[in-house]
């Protein structure tokens, strides 16, 4: 699966993905004079779990790791920032931070146990300790409220609609997709990448790989948490299954289906995930057969997902 | 005497029960080229790995440039000014001929750790990777995806990407090997134009192109060293030609 996951990552040129970029921020602008408030909250949805899936998308596409332990650092932001304004009585203001940081923290335990393994032994550290998570979020009820979460109303009268929020949603979205962006290009960024095609050779040049992995899980984490964050403000609920695996794998799913190595792909990713979610829950309760099915077609007819598969194609075309 | 670069003093390297390199000890002195070779399986490869820290040895010391790396990391021995190749080719593949370069340069540079900046090449980095490029006749292809090179230009970016961390030792691990007659005249000449300041330990099969490339030659066999000596007595060494041609040793 490691060899499918790290394909089609090469990133279009500065020019072309500054005009996709300026493009899609103004179409999404427009967005919530067209549609109506039900679908504006459902666009919202689709940006914070863009930003979850990029997040799992800079360790995949990137630096060669596919965590499945994503979903409990996502989720613990969420859960630290209805805990600290709804039940400690914390100002948002600084609830958010502390979420982040409580996000960084346990990324950092996570990259501390997982680093040094790869491939589906990677996938299965990080799958446990998400799991751990999970257990306590679910058995530590005096904090986490056990199975029934916890509720708050806790987003701000100025941003309490769904069309303010959106439009805080879409800010913080473009803000936190350049910086991704600016992660991946940079010179950290590139060192993942070549951690990716070849760790003895990483070594043989003068890198401490597993710092360097160190570093690159805890700054997706960073992001991830930021995302969990969000999604806070946006459901005003939590429950152990923001911290579940299928969390985790939902956001890695996402990434697939947009193309991993190519982050903005994981925001597509997302849209379709969810525009599909929202669309079969109509006609069927089977949602998870469904999501099965979707990523086996994936696989097996664009593997590369669909702006990869819209890389390669282009490619091509340009011979 | 001249000054030593690099002294193995009893190293061996044992795997499991198997000893792949097994007691060897010589040292290379400042400058010098010298060649390693030896049938296959005869430890070659191990004891380069075990003299850059792949595998660090199970006995013996690695002194380098006077300090003891036995226990060393290979990134750690290479801030001190080791390189090398690899025998299969190892690169980025993924990756331009142009990144394969930067990172090569900023193995051993703080900008490796800037998060946001922009990757691009920074003060004296071009010319540092065109000068390493264009010694390897790689110059036109900078663009270049790793995996769309020919297997040849592979190897050539191999030595690019150890030249332009400006090493004093340079290992070479077979750097012609697997390639046609033409493009091993290209990596000979490379090899050949290399400043004499540089220390080359390089690994080879074929003795013909050995022969006159290096001061001095370590023939292996079986994990230990059978001869040491300059290529000219190697030519003519009846204990290295019966474990090239597999002569029996009691005949």
């Amino acid at each position: 699966m490691s060899s499918v996951l790290s394909t089609a990552s090469r990133t279009s040129s500065p020019r072309t993905t500054a005009i996709f970029f300026a493009g899609s921020v103004a179409l999404l602008a427009i967005l919530p004079a067209v549609l109506p408030t039900y679908h504006v909250s459902v666009a919202t949805q689709i940006l914070i779990f863009g930003l979850f899936a990029m997040s799992i998308d800079i360790l995949a596409g990137y630096a060669g790791r596919t965590s499945l332990g994503h979903g409990a650092i996502f989720g613990t932001a969420t859960y630290v920032v209805l805990y600290g304004v709804a039940n400690a009585g914390l100002p948002l203001a600084l609830a958010i931070p502390l979420a982040v940081v409580a996000a960084t923290l346990l990324a950092a335990i996570f990259a501390a146990l997982a680093i040094r393994t790869t491939g589906v032994y990677f996938l299965l550290l990080t799958l446990a300790l998400g799991m751990i998570v999970w257990g306590i979020c679910l058995r530590w009820s005096v904090v986490t409220g056990g199975e029934n979460g916890i509720r708050g109303d806790i987003r701000p009268a100025f941003i309490g609609d769904a069309r303010s929020f959106y439009y805080v949603t879409l800010g913080c979205s473009v803000v936190l997709t350049w910086a991704m962006w600016r992660f991946i290009r940079s010179p950290f960024g590139l060192t993942l990448s070549g951690i990716r095609d070849s760790e003895s050779r990483m070594r043989s040049l003068g890198y401490n790989v597993s710092l360097h992995l160190f570093i690159g899980f805890v700054m997706s984490g960073v992001f991830a948490g930021l995302a969990g964050a969000l999604y806070a403000l946006f459901n005003n609920f939590v429950s152990p299954s923001t911290v579940a695996l299928t969390q985790s794998v939902t956001g890695l799913l996402m990434a697939i289906v947009g193309g991993v190595g190519t982050l903005f792909g994981a925001l597509i990713g997302s849209f379709v995930m969810i525009a599909l979610e929202n669309f079969v829950s109509f006609y069927t309760q089977r949602w998870l057969t469904v999501l099965g099915l979707v990523f086996i077609f994936t696989m097996i007819f664009a593997p590369a997902g669909v702006l990869g598969t819209i890389r390669v194609l282009r490619a091509r075309r340009q011979g | 005497m001249a000054e030593s670069i690099l002294t193995l003093e009893n190293v061996a390297v044992a795997f499991g029960a198997l000893r792949a390199v097994d007691g060897v000890s010589t040292t290379v002195t400042r400058g010098e080229r010298r060649a390693l070779i030896g049938p296959n399986g005869a430890g070659k490869t191990t004891l380069f790995n075990a003299v850059t820290g792949m595998y660090p040895p199970t006995e013996g010391r690695v002194v380098f440039e006077g300090a003891d790396v036995t226990r060393m990391p290979p990134e750690k021995r290479a801030a001190r000014g080791m390189a090398r190749t690899f025998q299969i080719t190892n690169l980025f593949n993924q990756l331009t001929v142009e990144e394969n370069m930067l990172l090569a340069l900023r193995g051993l540079s703080p900008k490796k750790f800037s998060l946001f900046g922009r990757r691009d090449f920074d003060g004296d980095e071009r010319e540092r990777a065109d000068r390493a490029l264009d010694r390897v006749r790689l110059g036109g292809r900078r663009n270049t995806e790793v995996r769309e090179l020919s297997y040849g230009e592979q190897r050539q970016l191999e030595l690019a990407l150890s030249l332009v961390m400006k090493p004093t030792l340079l290992l070479l691990d077979e750097p012609a090997a697997g390639l046609s007659p033409n493009e091993r005249s290209i990596v000979v000449e490379i090899i050949r134009e290399l400043p004499r300041d540089l220390t080359l330990v390089l690994i080879e099969h074929d003795m013909d192109l050995v022969l006159g490339l290096v001061d001095n030659v370590t023939c292996l066999h079986e994990g230990r060293i059978l001869v040491e000596a300059t290529p000219d007595a190697i030519r003519g060494n009846a204990a290295v030609q019966e474990v090239y041609l597999g002569k029996p040793r009691h005949a």
